[in-house]
């Protein structure tokens, strides 16, 4: 019979299924922004002179700033993965309090680069280059926001003693999660802010 | 007049749509009789007759050799159906010499007509019989639908964007038009005549400025307005239309050629390209040409933009 | 309920359904229950979704407009389209019948997921609750909503964009839901080639839910910001493309409607070798063929848009690779009629159904290399020839698969047996309306009458009278096939637990089932489509 209602009675095949889950979830998610990127393609080849105006009005260097924080983030959560998997669930939490930072740093930036962008009267309706880089990143930044509230649960299941050493399922997960949206932020960066 | 299949009836093309019609009619007929025949039979056969005894059946669990063939035969099938669907449709597309051109415009809820001499009407359209007439097509704001059932085509009206269809008028009479691209409340009353004439009756009504149909009065031919408004608008300050090179490509002999662009690709300089250039002129850089062209979608209406274009074709 | 007490009270006979409460139906984890909530949900909305038909069909017998305005008309198709796609024929046998029988079939006691499973179902709520508020605007864009109409239009298209949005959503955790369990639950000996088909159909299903519904969903996304950000994708003034915007729909579009017909043909393939007491013929052609619909699927797109302006070569690529789904298609249809030869068959109404699915489907499906053809496409597109074609294989096929199924389980769902002689008759009608409704459309369609029409030509008055006709008997079948239903539910005779003496797994369990399925996790050994040796 199987036991609390919702968990599998095996442990090694629930969690493989978490993976498979996990895996299948981000197939999705590459087909989410796929869509946008091939919007992309699509304008960059038909507006090329376009592109290459426009995006010059990118801050590069708070993109590249905005860069390293994301692949930072990504190593505090390799680490936190591996603290966990080694049973330290304080040195744990501290990780990824410090992915959940530095999303936030990442967001704060990118906020202040939209009001600049306002401020000169830069809106998503402005024209084409504009259109996609508002799309773009207001989607990915809205995957960031939604990767810190799960981050943010996975610290509370560890606050409350759930994870340990021999599960660690919910922070390979999200892990895993966050990988990919920093992923989509490496492509991104030189789409948008480097490519002339 | 509805010529559901008549050969022939309105122009030799739809005649060859009509052929492959009754063709894939006659294949899938085959395969309809083949199957559901079988179906049927079987069902009728192999009904249950002894209730007790119905786990009597042979345990046949498939047939390579079938499966192989039940594949293959089908897929051979296709191919030729395929085949001869492309060969109808490319023909239609063929520009043929002396081709009438009209151009349609869609708007929500009428078709505004456009003849090369500057002439308008509204919803309907006239045509010398026998001549290859060229439609292009257009939209001012939403997606319109040009079909000409008797014909067995149909093409859409894109806004911002140049469409064209080729139909042959073999027959005198007139011709439904209907809209097939949702387009609003007015989408099933947005329908239009095409008026194929006999020859001498349409060198008439040319000459006597169409009092039936299209407004009256000579207007401006369309060619002659283009040549205006490119004077007018400073195009030959940087392009010829004659002699000595200027900044940009030379306008003769351009409508119909091969552009070799910035990039590699190449392109044909049809009503689209020439369109576009004008108003956005930065998509297609000519190889060997400055990017320096302004835009003149604000400036010049898209009327007579249309007006220039057809200018440029006559410079040959 | 407390273990032991909840054992007790399912012993009584009614399995699953035994604990009562809204609350044990609104946060419950049982794979059942939530099938169940999905079934009554997307036949609520097939029913609205009809009623919509019916009115366009009574519009229809005028060629001028008689009872509503045009605009009310058209309004009319929009919603029949987008509920019946949407919040219907997407979702049901998916949703409910998958979400129902994957576990049983594999032997195993829920999905991967419960809680996920859950929240797909409150998703999807979310989603209709949505579309539901939209109609305070209601659209009239047709459900394929192309720009710019639709981007202009004063409609609540931003609100159903989001409605649209999160059904999306709900259909994509379902898929990835069943992916997982497939992969992973399955009971000790049910290898792959074990699995009955209905699970490999919904194994395909659930790929392309996967990775086709993404896109719809940025592309509502991006429809919604056009209208609220002002983003030009699609705006021709804004340097835009409308018809970037048809292939991002039909990129969607078209593989959905394999998802609408997979699942479907899984539960013909399950029908058919139990009524015939013979196994399934070509079990693995039939299998993989599922894979290979699937795949051809994603790359024939733009058979939907030949007339858009696209060059000829890719008019001609497409053209070409849409014939080829034909191909695996007409082998599931070959092996169907194979597992009949020699069979001991009898015509109860799971039967007739599944059989009627093959028959329809057949005719909708050798409409379908007209379509394909591109210069016969230049003459039918946006015709009633297509709104037949459709028709034929969506609810000739799909529907009738989806009544199959929900005749072959009812016994299984709910612990009681339907009235055979009731449920006969309820198909006659169907069947004669069905086809008096939909084929007089494949004539008026060749004589050149558009879709979408609120009034049209009087040469086409006498079809869409037979149609109108055809279209009240086909209302009266399914009402008296939904009578069945609620008479069975009520007062049908107790069911056996295999009262189609059928080989796969959920006969095993009781009807209904108890709520972890079964007492024992099976051992598999067997394939289940053993049948005419003398053990079945």
């Amino acid at each position: 019979m199987s036991g609390q209602p919702g968990e599998h009675a095996d442990p090694a095949v629930a969690f493989e299924s978490a993976k498979l889950g996990v895996w299948t979830f981000l197939a999705t998610e590459v087909l989410l922004f796929g869509a946008l990127f091939t919007a992309y393609t699509v304008f960059r080849l038909k507006y090329p002179e376009m592109f290459r105006a426009e995006h010059a009005k990118l801050d590069r260097v708070l993109g590249a700033v905005n860069t390293v924080v994301l692949i930072t983030s990504s190593l505090m959560v390799v680490l936190g993965v591996d603290a966990i998997k080694r049973g330290k669930a304080r040195l744990f939490e501290a990780c990824f309090g410090a992915t959940i930072l530095l999303a936030a740093v990442f967001l704060c930036i990118k906020y202040m680069e939209y009001t600049a962008k306002f401020h000169h009267g830069i809106y998503p309706r402005t024209n084409l280059f504009f259109s996609i880089y508002f799309m773009l990143t207001g989607l990915h930044g809205i995957h960031v926001l939604l990767g810190m509230g799960v981050l943010s649960y996975v610290i509370l299941l560890s606050r409350r003693g759930r994870l340990s050493a021999s599960y660690s399922t919910p922070a390979e997960m999200s892990g895993l999660y966050w990988h990919f949206v920093d992923l989509v932020w490496i492509y991104l960066f030189p789409l948008l802010y480097l490519i002339g | 007049m509805d010529n559901v299949l008549a050969f022939g009836a309105a122009s030799g093309q739809a005649g060859r749509v009509d052929a492959l019609f009754v063709m894939i009619t006659v294949i899938g007929g085959f395969f309809f009789f083949l199957t559901q025949g079988m179906l049927i039979y079987f069902a009728v056969k192999y009904r249950r007759r002894l209730p007790d005894r119905d786990n009597e059946t042979p345990t046949i669990t498939g047939n390579p050799l079938l499966e192989f063939l039940w594949i293959l035969i089908p897929s051979l099938v296709v191919v030729v159906i395929f085949y001869y669907g492309w060969r109808v449709y490319t023909d239609q597309r063929i520009p043929a010499a002396g081709e009438t051109e009209v151009r349609v415009t869609g708007r929500q809820w009428m078709y505004e007509v456009t003849y090369p001499d500057g002439r308008t009407a509204i919803n309907e359209v006239r045509v010398p019989a026998g001549k290859p007439v060229k439609f292009i097509l257009s939209a001012t704001d939403v997606l319109h639908g040009f079909y000409l059932p008797d014909f067995r085509v149909k093409m859409d009206m894109i806004p911002g964007r140049v469409t064209t269809l080729r139909v042959q008028p073999d027959r005198p009479g007139r011709y439904q038009i209907f809209c097939t691209v949702y387009c609003g409340t007015g989408h099933s009353n947005m329908l239009a005549q095409l008026i194929v004439m006999p020859p001498h009756e349409y060198a008439e009504w040319v000459e006597h400025g169409g009092r039936e149909g299209g407004e009256g009065g000579k207007r401006e031919p369309l060619a002659v307005r283009g040549e205006r408004i490119l004077k007018s608008a400073g195009c030959l300050n940087c392009h010829a239309v004659d002699g000595k090179e200027k900044i940009g490509p030379n306008f003769r002999g351009l409508y119909g050629s091969k552009v070799s662009l910035e990039g590699g690709k190449s392109v044909t300089a049809d009503e689209e390209y020439l369109r576009e250039s004008i108003m956005d002129p930065g998509a297609k850089i000519v190889r060997g040409y400055p990017n320096v062209m302004p835009t003149f979608k604000a400036s010049i209406p898209r009327e007579d933009v249309d007006a220039v274009v057809e200018y440029l074709k006559t410079l040959k | 309920m407390e273990g032991v007490e909840r054992i007790a009270a399912e012993r009584n006979g009614r399995g699953y359904l035994s604990e009562r409460g809204w609350r044990s139906w609104a946060f419950t984890l049982d794979h059942k229950r939530i099938g169940a909530m999905y079934l009554w949900t997307t036949t609520v909305f097939f029913l609205i979704g009809g009623v919509f038909a019916l009115l366009l069909r009574l519009e229809l017998l005028s060629p001028q407009a008689r009872y509503f305005s045009n605009h009310t008309y058209n309004v009319f198709f929009t919603l029949h389209g987008a509920m019946m796609i949407f919040l219907f024929i997407i979702p049901a046998i998916p949703s409910g019948l998958g979400n129902f029988f994957i576990p049983l079939h594999i032997g195993a006691r829920d999905v991967a997921f419960p809680r996920l499973n859950l929240a797909s179902y409150w998703v999807f709520a979310a989603g209709f609750l949505v579309i539901i508020g939209s109609l305070v605007a209601p659209m009239d864009t047709g459900w394929t909503f192309y720009t710019p109409y639709s981007a202009k239009s004063a409609a609540a298209v931003t609100t159903l964009s989001l409605g649209i949005f999160l059904i999306g959503m709900s259909s994509i955790l379902t898929g990835l839901n069943f992916i997982v369990t497939i992969h992973k639950l399955r009971a000790p000996g049910m290898t792959w080639h074990r699995l009955p088909l209905f699970i490999w159909g919904m194994y395909a299903t659930s790929i392309i839910q996967v990775v086709a519904t993404p896109v719809v969903g940025v592309t509502f996304l991006l429809l919604a910001a056009e209208r609220v950000l002002g983003v030009g994708f699609f705006d021709p003034s804004k340097g835009g493309d409308p018809v970037l915007f048809q292939h991002f729909f039909w990129f969607y579009s078209h593989p959905v409607v394999y998802v609408m017909i997979l699942p479907a043909m899984g539960i013909v393939s399950e029908v058919i070798p139990v009524f015939s007491r013979k196994p399934i013929f070509g079990y693995s052609a039939i299998a993989y063929s599922s894979l290979a619909i699937a795949f051809i699927g994603f790359l024939v797109w733009g058979h939907h848009m030949f007339t858009s302006g696209m060059s000829p070569l890719a008019n001609a690529i497409f053209s070409f690779l849409t014939f080829f789904v034909a191909v695996p298609t007409a082998v599931k249809v070959f092996n169907w009629i194979a597992t009949l030869y020699k069979g001991s068959i009898t015509f109860e109404s799971p039967m007739l159904y599944a059989l009627t699915f093959i028959f329809l489907f057949i005719v909708g499906g050798l409409t379908g290399p007209f379509l394909a053809a591109l210069a016969t496409n230049v003459q039918l597109h946006d015709t009633y020839f297509v709104v037949a074609h459709f028709h034929y294989t969506m609810m000739g096929g799909t529907v009738m698969g989806f009544f199959a199924g929900l005749h072959y389980w009812f016994p299984k769902m709910t612990g009681r047996m339907l009235n055979e002689k009731v449920a006969r008759l309820a198909w006659a009608l169907i069947f004669i309306g069905f086809n008096v409704t939909f084929f007089t459309m494949f004539i008026v369609g060749v004589r050149g009458m558009p879709r979408r029409y609120a009034e049209y030509l009087p040469k086409y008055h006498t079809e869409n009278v037979i149609s109108t006709i055809g279209s009240a008997v086909l209302a009266v079948g399914i009402l008296v096939m939904c009578w069945n239903f609620l008479q069975g539910l009520r007062k049908g005779a107790p069911a056996p637990a295999n009262p189609w003496r059928a080989l796969s797994l959920e006969w095993q369990a009781a009807s209904p089932p108890e709520t972890e399925n079964f007492h024992e996790i099976p051992h598999v050994t067997a394939w289940p489509y053993g049948y005419g040796t003398p053990k079945a």
